[in-house]
């Protein structure tokens, strides 16, 4: 429709309908965007409802035994035993096994791009690390399960338990017999995925240091890796834990990349080379065939993943803001 | 004093070592997945996978043609329902309640939803749609889909709209045209392909996402294009297949995962140029 022109012609009952319908519009639109804005707010109000109703009665027949019992026996009648302790264990150990290759090899990457790289290299490898933060993680839980997972056990696994089979403490950790199932595998196809999503955050963050800080510290006569310390790192070390945390939020959660591959063993055992879960394995190669208080202890796992991540995924956005409040001064 | 700055040099090079190590490190792993995924998927790659429907247990032909097609509608109707109401949130954070405590909260929530595990928000569905609606259906996956949609659109929204000048604003108001209008025919305007690469990311984000479909949408072997029955998608077969004992099977496992991982480069290539073509200006 077409806004009526305001010629001589227009009676003043005319202009009243126009400016009228212009506020009809006005405010229509107003409150759709608020409304919508108020749907995003409702949707984790409603995630947390749905998940807190769809688990309650696991609530109520485990309470908070739940969270330290070690066993998983949704077969055992008349009432079913289940606990999120195996699963719980899995999550934090895959996720930090993950970050501990991770991190350090992502932050290299970044510190690579941003002030070693020749400049002829620093855009293509920069936008083929972005694509590949983009591929579906159930290609990297592909992948892991069937080329990963078949080269490390037989190559990698037994060399390192040989090395350490002598040695207290680490010949726990890497007990034997290597097994295409573990949370080692697991955590390596993680930490592979979300290796390219610690780069390109730290590469980012990196990139807000001004030129001027890092030029004066090299007319001082600072080689690269002292700027890099002394300059670029304490300038954004917000930024960058605030992405690590993003990405830990990303490992905590992930599910396909790792369900192929972790064996869904509700065993808790010292050795990272055995099979185990993490809590969205379990939910998603047990949900399915799942009923009854079975079927709600895993929505319980589902709430319990949402509320670690949330603390995880809010403390990183604050660290995030304040490096945003920095550059802001 | 000649010593120490030997020093220095040496452990800058060690560390300048290790970066490109920590590159090559990454770049190998990295590649090697696109490798495999080439090799394998493209092996079996035929007509069959785009006309034929996924076979029964133990059979040697077959393809993967209600998958795709079961995918490509539940994307398109996710990132249909979820866009609009992305597009209108970010709207309103952008233009509206810049400055108001509203905005602060929804910021913040949508960038904890923009992280959230996709399986938590399977689940949501599950006990928000399906549980009600007494069964799993492509419409339950659709909407899946668009709970991940919506954050992604919200916070490219609104970053757009926050690049567009405010004298552009001023200008189109000082002309007497209304604030809805302002924002509608100047602010999207200008900041129309930041908006189109928003909504290319935000298709290239779900169109792979297989755990929120895994009991929503579910599964079917046969070709159906009604939303209100379980729908086969390319995520959730690949997911069967992969660890199925047929070697026909895994074959279109791979071959499915060279297509979702063409399909979600292939948006990301096309977001990247709209992108780099608008700066230059």
């Amino acid at each position: 429709m077409s806004v009526p022109a305001t010629t001589d012609r227009t009676t003043p009952l005319d202009r009243a309908r126009a400016l009228a319908a212009f506020k009809l519009g006005d405010r229509t639109f107003y409150w759709l965007t608020r409304l919508s804005a108020l749907i995003v707010l409702c949707l984790l109000g409603g995630i947390i409802i749905s998940l807190i109703i769809g688990a309650w009665p696991a609530i109520k027949t485990f309470g908070l035994d739940f969270l330290v019992t070690r066993r998983w026996a949704p077969q055992l009648s008349p009432s079913p035993v289940l606990g999120a302790l195996g699963p719980l264990y899995g999550t934090v150990v895959t996720s930090l096994i993950a970050m501990l290759i991770a991190v350090p090899v992502g932050i290299g990457i970044a510190i690579f791009l941003t002030e070693f790289c020749p400049p002829m290299l620093r855009r293509p490898v920069g936008v083929a690390i972005e694509l590949l933060a983009g591929i579906p993680s159930i290609i990297y839980g592909m992948w892991g399960f069937f080329v990963l997972a078949p080269f490390m056990t037989e190559h990698f696994m037994p060399a390192v338990i040989a090395t350490f089979a002598h040695v207290p403490v680490l010949n726990v950790i890497f007990a034997g017999p290597p097994s295409y199932l573990s949370l080692f595998n697991a955590a390596l196809v993680l930490a592979i995925m979300i290796l390219p999503f610690i780069t390109a955050i730290s590469r980012d963050v990196f990139q807000t240091v001004p030129p001027m800080l890092k030029e004066s510290a090299y007319g001082l006569g600072c080689t690269t890796w002292e700027v890099v310390k002394n300059v670029v790192i304490p300038f954004t070390r917000a930024g960058v834990i605030g992405g690590i945390m993003l990405a830990l939020g990303r490992a905590l959660g992930e599910t396909m990349a790792v369900t192929f591959i972790i064996g869904n063993s509700f065993q808790i055992s010292g050795s990272i080379f055995s099979p185990g879960t993490t809590i969205s394995a379990a939910i998603a190669s047990e949900f399915a065939e799942a009923s009854g208080v079975h079927m709600s202890a895993l929505i319980l796992l589902g709430l319990l993943l949402f509320v670690l991540t949330f603390f995880v995924l809010a403390a990183a956005r604050l660290m995030l803001a304040r490096l945003q409040r920095q550059q802001g001064k | 004093m000649n010593s120490l700055y030997v020093a220095r040099a040496r452990k800058d090079k060690i560390v300048r070592f290790l970066c490109l190590s920590a590159a090559a490190f990454g770049l190998i792993w990295l590649g090697l997945i696109l490798f495999t995924l080439i090799s394998k998927g493209f092996a079996g790659l035929s007509w069959a996978v785009f006309t034929e429907m996924t076979p029964p247990p133990g059979s040697k032909t077959g393809g993967l043609a209600n998958a795709i097609m079961g995918s490509i509608m539940m994307t398109l109707i996710g990132v249909g329902v979820g866009t609009p109401i992305g597009m209108l949130a970010g709207t309103y954070l952008a233009e509206y309640g810049r400055h108001e405590k509203l905005s602060f909260y929804v910021r913040f929530i949508n960038d904890i939803l923009l992280s959230a595990p996709s399986i938590v928000i399977g689940l949501f569905v599950y006990g928000a749609v399906v549980v009600p609606m007494g069964g799993f259906s492509g419409f339950a996956g659709s909407l899946a889909l668009a709970v991940i949609v919506i954050p992604v659109v919200v916070r490219t929204t609104e970053d757009m709209l926050l690049l567009v000048p405010n004298q552009l604003r001023e200008a189109a108001a000082a002309l007497g045209l209304p604030r809805s209008l302002v924002i509608r025919r100047i602010a999207y305007t200008a900041a129309r392909t930041g908006l189109i690469t928003g909504i290319l990311l935000a298709t290239a984000r779900v169109a792979g996402e297989t755990a929120p479909l895994l009991f929503t949408a579910l599964s079917n072997q046969f070709w159906n294009v009604n939303l209100m029955k379980t729908m086969a998608n390319l995520p959730v077969t690949i997911n069967n297949f992969v660890q199925s004992p047929y070697e026909y099977w895994r074959q279109l496992a791979w071959t499915g995962a060279l297509l979702i991982t063409l399909a979600v480069l292939a948006l990301n290539v096309i977001a990247r140029l709209l992108g780099t073509e608008r700066k230059p200006k």
